[in-house]
């Protein structure tokens, strides 16, 4: 790759978004939005402005909380991959490879309308304490996407723990660590430091995937905009909208990591 | 229902026929009244698109990924937009924008050259949409491969007074395959995944014959779970193929160690 | 290398084009491949059947016409039609005020009235007052869905749209739903299923509303293509007239499901 700028030049670079290339660029894109801003309908929009406020809450929601959860299942999925006994190394990557090996849409689907088809089979359900869970939509949501980011960091984990050097836990050993110390203090921490990058970018694919829960009737961003699209019957604008706000939320989450990349101490290798 | 034994717990044998429901084996068979062959037709729908998407995927990213190494600033600063914009957009929301604006624009670029609309149907109209999604995803896996290769055999070949596009052919894309095939196996199998995605706009694919058989028959479990079962036969189909060839690029090239 | 790239594109070009070369007479029909007995829903082996099937292809084979049936799912077919992705859509749509602004009507061809199912083992009846607190479940984009909005938004605990009636259906079989509103016919055939006996019965029929239920249903097509929904209403009609509406109907119904004869249209 080559450097932008010799070391041997003293003069200073103008900014890099001054160049006569990227201002004709930024001028070209702000007359689209304004234009897309006068001429596209938008007078939907104060109608529904509550609704989709919740629909950004509830889309957030659900990243966060799958994402949290997954990652918390994915950690013994990974580990046990890398180091475990069969017993528990088998089961564990056979979850992974038929969470990767099926699509999510299909996974969202059985959960909620393949075990629906059960319940009317077992009517014990209806009394137990889980049925105000069983009978909403968001919990499915929640578990489907739980599960496929468990079930893709699973793998992503499996290569981090197996990518920390062994000297260094070898040493650990050596000097009397128990194995919980060792995991604790110097496997987990390096193994989430080589896996962050990955992760960051996993975390935008989670974004992305959430849109799929709109199918079964969990009311985030994606269920507000179709909702816009058949009630007005606008087929563009509300699709842009939701381009924009998920356009906006993938910035915050890079954003995001990149700061929590830039507090661990770099180490290369 | 269900039988209940005297001490109530049901048997596991009535557990399982109400979970499949009964005659699960004759709602998959291949001859009518079973559905398999409808399954079946899906999953063919799907590969065909899934194929295409790729094969187009892979032209936009090696147009994208030159114009991101090789060209000039402004066609670069706009690979970058396609590229970021299509990463950072739900491919749910991609697809209803280009099944609908790909197609209008379609329709009227044919309007104005005299043309009456186009009967696009639906495999094409996936693997458009699908391409152009992949596109983004190959440019980046196709950057990364292209800048892996050794500049040494790219500078000799500039000395050589090699034009772009015969160094392309005889010394970028074939050096760079080993770095892309790992990138690009997996791309192939997140492909012939979102392919499930189609079925939100209707096309005839495996997700959505599913849905349909299930919705006439009212054996969701069973159906989604056969479908479940193809993709993974897919998947693991795909890996393998995948591993011979990603074995047979790496050939006399040193082995990649470790992670994922 | 370019000139294959050239050469390649000049193909899918000329392809597309080529594909545009319209056989005469041929109009593309939208429906949605979902399960809706009796009016349509798909065999094992791929076809698709029902009143509405029949009808339509009454209708078609009347209006001299070559349908074909493009499915496209429900909440689509509105934009499908606009963006002339289809021609027609002949697919249980009602004929309302709301959409016509969008699109026109032909003549309606069935009319049938608006009922809400329920949870066998709760007593209420299809009016806000009963739905209080209930969970309402209604297909996306119907007048189903409007209705509900309009005059039980407020009482209902939640309204759930679904993609589908038919997941609608499933969901209130499993116990997620207290009740569904939906079209008489329909939910009628599901309450004969083996599924619908053992989980539901009817509540009753929902106070009428004609601005938002709409006066029957009819064939959409675009605002711009008078001479088609000139040609579809003709057909309608014809076929009312010739007997093969009232033939066609005998075979799933014992009634008339023209319904009252409308002003409108």
């Amino acid at each position: 790759m080559s450097s932008e700028s010799s070391v041997l030049t003293a003069a200073p670079r103008t900014s890099a978004w001054l160049q006569p290339h990227r201002i004709v660029l930024i001028l070209i894109a702000a007359a689209l939005v304004l234009a897309s801003v006068f001429y596209m309908r938008w007078d939907w929009l104060p109608r529904y402005l509550p609704i989709a406020i919740e629909g950004i809450w509830r889309t957030i929601w659900l990243l966060v909380a799958s994402a949290g959860l997954g990652i918390m299942l994915a950690i013994p999925l990974g580990l046990v991959q890398a180091t475990g006994p069969k017993i528990l190394s088998v089961p564990a990557k056979t979850f992974c490879t038929i969470i990767r090996g099926t699509p999510l849409l299909l996974q969202v689907w059985l959960l909620y309308y393949g075990l629906g088809s059960l319940f009317p089979q077992f009517p014990w359900i209806r009394e137990s304490f889980m049925w105000p869970y069983l009978r909403q939509a968001w919990p499915y949501g929640l578990l489907a996407l739980t599960l496929s980011f468990a079930g893709y960091e699973g793998e992503v984990m499996r290569g981090a723990f197996a990518g920390v050097a062994r000297g260094q836990l070898e040493a650990a050993r050596a000097f009397g660590m128990s194995r919980w110390k060792i995991f604790r203090r110097i496997w987990l921490p390096q193994a989430v430091q080589r896996a962050l990058p990955t992760l960051a970018g996993e975390t935008v694919l989670q974004l992305k995937a959430t849109p799929l829960v709109a199918t079964i009737t969990v009311v985030d961003i994606y269920n507000v905009a179709s909702r816009v699209r058949q009630e007005t019957f606008v087929v563009y604008e509300p699709l842009l909208l939701l381009a924009l706000v998920y356009l906006c939320i993938t910035g915050i989450i890079v954003f995001a990591f990149r700061k929590l990349e830039a507090r661990i101490p770099a180490r290369l290798g | 229902m269900p039988a209940v034994h005297p001490s109530g717990r049901t048997k596991l044998s009535d557990f399982l026929a109400a979970v499949f429901g009964h005659g699960t084996l004759e709602l998959l068979a291949l001859e009518p009244p079973g559905r398999g062959a409808f399954l079946l037709l899906g999953l063919m729908n799907s590969i065909m698109i899934a194929v295409g998407a790729t094969v187009l995927g892979l032209t936009i990213g090696i147009a994208g990924a030159c114009g991101k190494l090789y060209g000039n600033p402004v066609i670069k600063d706009l690979c970058e937009v396609y590229t970021t914009l299509v990463r950072a957009v739900p491919e749910l929301v991609l697809i209803l924008l280009l099944y609908f604006a790909g197609t209008d624009l379609i329709n009227r670029v044919l309007a104005v050259w005299g043309y009456p609309p186009a009967d696009i149907n639906g495999v094409v109209a996936g693997i458009f949409v699908l391409g152009v999604v992949q596109g983004a995803y190959s440019t980046e896996v196709l950057r990364g491969a292209i800048l892996a290769i050794p500049q040494g055999q790219i500078e000799a070949a500039r000395a050589f007074g090699m034009p772009l596009m015969l160094m392309l052919k005889r010394i970028t894309l074939p050096a760079m395959l080993p770095f892309a095939i790992p990138g690009l196996a997996n791309l192939w199998l997140i492909a012939t995944k979102d392919t499930a995605l189609l079925a939100i706009v209707g096309f005839n694919e495996l997700t959505q014959t599913t849905r349909t058989a299930a919705g006439a028959t009212k054996a969701y479990f069973t159906f989604f779970m056969a479908a479940g079962a193809l993709y993974l036969a897919l998947t693991l189909f795909s890996n393998l193929i995948l591993g011979r060839v990603e074995r047979w690029a790496r050939r006399g090239l040193p082995s990649v160690g470790g992670a994922a | 290398m370019i000139r294959g790239l050239k050469i390649a594109a000049a193909a899918v070009l000329l392809g597309v084009a080529g594909m545009a070369a319209a056989h005469a007479e041929e109009i593309k029909v939208g429906f949605s491949p979902e399960a809706y007995p009796p009016f349509y829903t798909q065999d094992a082996s791929g076809k698709w059947e029902g009143w509405e099937v029949e009808i339509v292809n009454a209708i078609c084979d009347e209006a001299k016409l070559d349908c074909v049936l493009t499915p496209i799912p429900w909440d689509g077919l509105i934009p499908a039609l606009k963006t002339k992705k289809i021609d027609a859509i002949m697919n249980s749509m009602s004929i309302t005020e709301e959409r016509k602004k969008e699109i026109n009507f032909s003549s309606k061809y069935y009319n049938t009235p608006t009922v809400v199912i329920g949870a066998k083992d709760q007593k209420f009846d299809a009016t806000p007052e009963g739905l209080k607190g209930k969970v309402l479940g209604v297909q996306v984009s119907t007048i189903h869905a409007a209705y509900a909005k309009k005059h039980f938004g407020d009482a209902a605990a939640e309204i759930k749209e679904y993609q589908t009636q038919d997941e609608a259906n499933q969901d209130l079989a499993a116990g997620r739903l207290d009740a569904t509103q939906a079209d008489s016919i329909a939910l009628g055939d599901f309450l004969a299923s083996d599924a619908g006996k053992a989980c539901c019965d009817l509540k009753g029929e929902v106070a009428p509303d004609d601005e938002v239920l709409g006066l029957g249903v009819g064939a959409g097509v675009r605002k711009e293509d008078t001479a088609l929904q000139e040609r579809l209403s003709a057909a309608i009609k014809a076929i009312r007239d010739n007997g093969k509406y009232a033939e066609i109907t005998k075979k799933y119904f014992d009634f008339d499901i023209y319904g009252a004869a409308s002003q409108a249209n």
